[in-house]
């Protein structure tokens, strides 16, 4: 038995000429919580759906995604079908869309339980009130009668990690699932996603570009820029002393009471300059043109170095700032 | 569920009264004297005015409206001036040709649709998808009467296996009866069969890339139980209304297909006496399409009101 969930190696992902994830790799142990961070269009969302086989038509992978004793990028849709929901499960950012809008809530869940777990019916029924129940869910009996759209965004939400959760798998991925939800219900959600790591001890890959929510939550963490991983290492070490300018960045640009000005000014600081597209993709590293340490070495690739806060930059924070 | 079929009723029945009073009105605001128009342009002016009294014609618009409604509702739809036929005998005659062709057509439709606009989906990025879409769009392409004269050129002219046309009734031969009808079914059936394949490609396209099928596969559903238990059932929600349309788009098809295959239905009942002029039959065989038509939208509203939830709670 793997005491990983999940190990993802040098994984790939492209449509045709353009590569959106461009060589990725990081282990998620078992009870581990795992951040993804990046903007919009780093590839986080396309690594979870490479993990889990539901890359739209077009899309093809290079690499390895080790789970459950196999490597599921050459699993057949058939196998991969028999594991997606039984030992890993999604939890996707909008629930607004995400459920079926023709079905009642309890048949979809239930379904899962039948499917995977091979239940009778009402055994699935009374093992989906315990789970509704679990998601502090209130009268679950009447969620479970309900369309999805005569429920919030909170409830559905819920919902969806109750059916993430049906199987106990081993890992869990969650793409974005608090941006969508007020932010009252935003901490009730990662309650729940917490205590099923903890609980159940599986592992839980969290993707978001909100730093405080993975600050929260994760054990370790991974800063993703241009389909690469920048920095990886403990969320304590990160995010108390970022090396590579780009996490500096991110982080200097969340707004706090103190940055924030109310009077309109311009206080809130930000990385200048944005992501580049996929065909504009630069050979060096991708973050270059929007970084005041760039230097003529930055036309070339770096990697991960090998140190416990890992960076893949040839001009690290506090050795750039020893310079200047 | 039992407001929104009472809205609906009411929905029908305003519709109805509405169409009506444009029937009554266009009628005698294209033709001036309904009288005139029955007699035709070598009238006098005294024949003219003994049939208005005769007919009634002298008394106020709305008297008549009334008098025509309440007897249609009665099921009195006035005869025919010449004949003095009943129109509704024209009608109800007429209807063992038109009932079984557009329902065949549209069966027909359904049955090579359905699974040919899913395969075309299934394979959109494959050349045998490119294909089946190639294909239906052909057919929406190809106009109605041309198809007829070629399918009933081959399998009439060439092969001898059906009738060119004409029309056998059902009381006469049974056998001849279906045979008589199998070409006129098959043209308005692959027709119509060609724009729906199209829809339904579209529709399940679309339905695919939705996020709760994304979620339904993240479940645990294969590509292909998701498409079944899901997709399907949602790409109906279009689907209803295209066929809808189709249904009544097919009363224009008909005239066409009963003109080719030299059938004696409704449409080319009505036609021909919009030729004669036959004012008292058009306008209540009109009003009786009409009625045809809006029972289609009822249905059709109200499958919509159990096929999607959201409907049948909402507005």
């Amino acid at each position: 038995m793997d005491n990983f969930a999940l190990k993802v190696e040098d994984l790939v992902v492209y449509l045709d000429d353009l590569i959106a994830v461009r060589g990725v790799s990081f282990v998620i142990n078992k009870g581990e919580r795992w951040g993804l961070v990046g903007e919009s269009g780093a590839g986080k969302s396309l690594t979870a759906l490479a993990i889990m086989g539901l890359l739209q038509d077009g899309w093809k992978t290079s690499g390895a995604v080790l789970h459950d004793g196999m490597n599921l990028l050459q699993a057949s849709d058939k196998t991969l079908s028999a594991r997606r929901g039984r030992t890993m499960s999604m939890v996707f950012q909008d629930p607004t869309t995400a459920l079926n809008p023709v079905a009642k809530v309890g048949k979809q869940i239930t379904w899962i339980l039948r499917h995977h777990m091979h239940v009778t019916q009402k055994d699935a029924y009374e093992q989906s009130l315990v789970l509704l129940n679990k998601m502090n869910l209130p009268r679950p009996e009447s969620i479970m009668d309900s369309y999805p759209h005569q429920l919030s965004g909170g409830q559905r939400q819920r919902i969806m990690i109750a059916m993430a959760l049906a199987c106990y798998p081993e890992l869990i991925i969650a793409d974005e699932p608090t941006t969508a939800l007020d932010v009252t219900v935003q901490k009730q959600v990662l309650r729940l996603l917490d205590a099923a790591v903890t609980e159940r001890n599986c592992g839980l890959l969290l993707i978001t570009h909100d730093l405080p929510v993975i600050a929260a939550m994760c054990e370790n963490v991974a800063v993703m820029y241009g389909g690469r991983i920048v920095e990886t290492g403990k969320i304590s070490d990160v995010f108390t002393n970022p090396r590579h300018p780009y996490t500096k960045g991110l982080l200097a640009s969340q707004p706090t009471l103190d940055n924030i000005d109310l009077d309109g000014g311009t206080r809130l600081p930000s990385i200048r300059g944005s992501v580049p597209p996929l065909y504009a993709m630069p050979d060096g590293c991708a973050f270059a043109e929007r970084c005041d340490f760039a230097t003529q070495k930055c036309k070339e690739l770096p990697e991960l170095d090998n140190q416990i806060q890992q960076v893949a930059c040839w001009n690290p924070v506090a050795e750039a700032r020893k310079g200047a | 569920m039992g407001r929104f079929i009472l809205r609906r009723l009411a929905f029908f029945a305003i519709t109805l009264l509405t169409t009506s009073v444009l029937i009554f009105t266009l009628i005698r605001a294209a033709g001036g004297n309904v009288a005139a128009i029955l007699l035709g342009k070598n009238s006098s002016a005294e024949e003219i005015h003994k049939l208005s009294t005769e007919l009634g014609l002298e008394r106020p618009l709305p008297v008549q409206y009334f008098e025509w409604m309440g007897n249609f509702l009665h099921g009195n739809l006035g005869q025919a001036f010449r004949s003095k036929q009943l129109a509704s005998h024209l009608i109800w005659s007429q209807a063992p040709v038109s009932v079984p062709l557009s329902l065949g057509g549209l069966i027909l439709a359904i049955i090579i649709a359905i699974p040919l606009g899913t395969f075309a989906a299934k394979n959109f990025n494959r050349p045998s998808g490119a294909f089946v879409a190639v294909l239906s769009q052909i057919g929406i392409a190809v106009p109605v009467f041309w198809a007829g004269l070629l399918l009933s050129l081959v399998f009439g002219v060439h092969l001898h296996l059906l009738p060119t046309g004409g029309w056998v009734p059902w009381s006469e031969n049974f056998v001849g009866a279906l045979r008589s009808l199998a070409l006129p079914v098959f043209t308005l059936g692959i027709v119509m069969a060609s724009t729906l394949t199209r829809y339904t490609r579209t529709a399940i396209l679309d339905v695919m890339n939705e996020d709760f099928v994304r979620t339904a596969r993240a479940s645990g559903m294969s590509r292909r139980v998701a498409l079944i238990k899901v997709g399907l059932r949602n790409a109906s929600l279009p689907l209803v209304t295209v066929l809808g349309l189709l249904a009544a788009e097919m009363v224009g098809g008909t005239v066409i297909i009963e003109k080719v295959y030299s059938l004696p239905g409704i449409s080319r009942m009505i036609l021909d006496n919009v030729t004669a002029r036959e004012v008292v039959v058009v306008q209540s065989t009109v009003m009786v399409i009409v009625v045809y038509v809006m029972t289609i939208n009822l249905i059709i509203d109200l499958a919509y009101g159990l096929l999607d939830p959201r409907i049948r709670v909402g507005k």
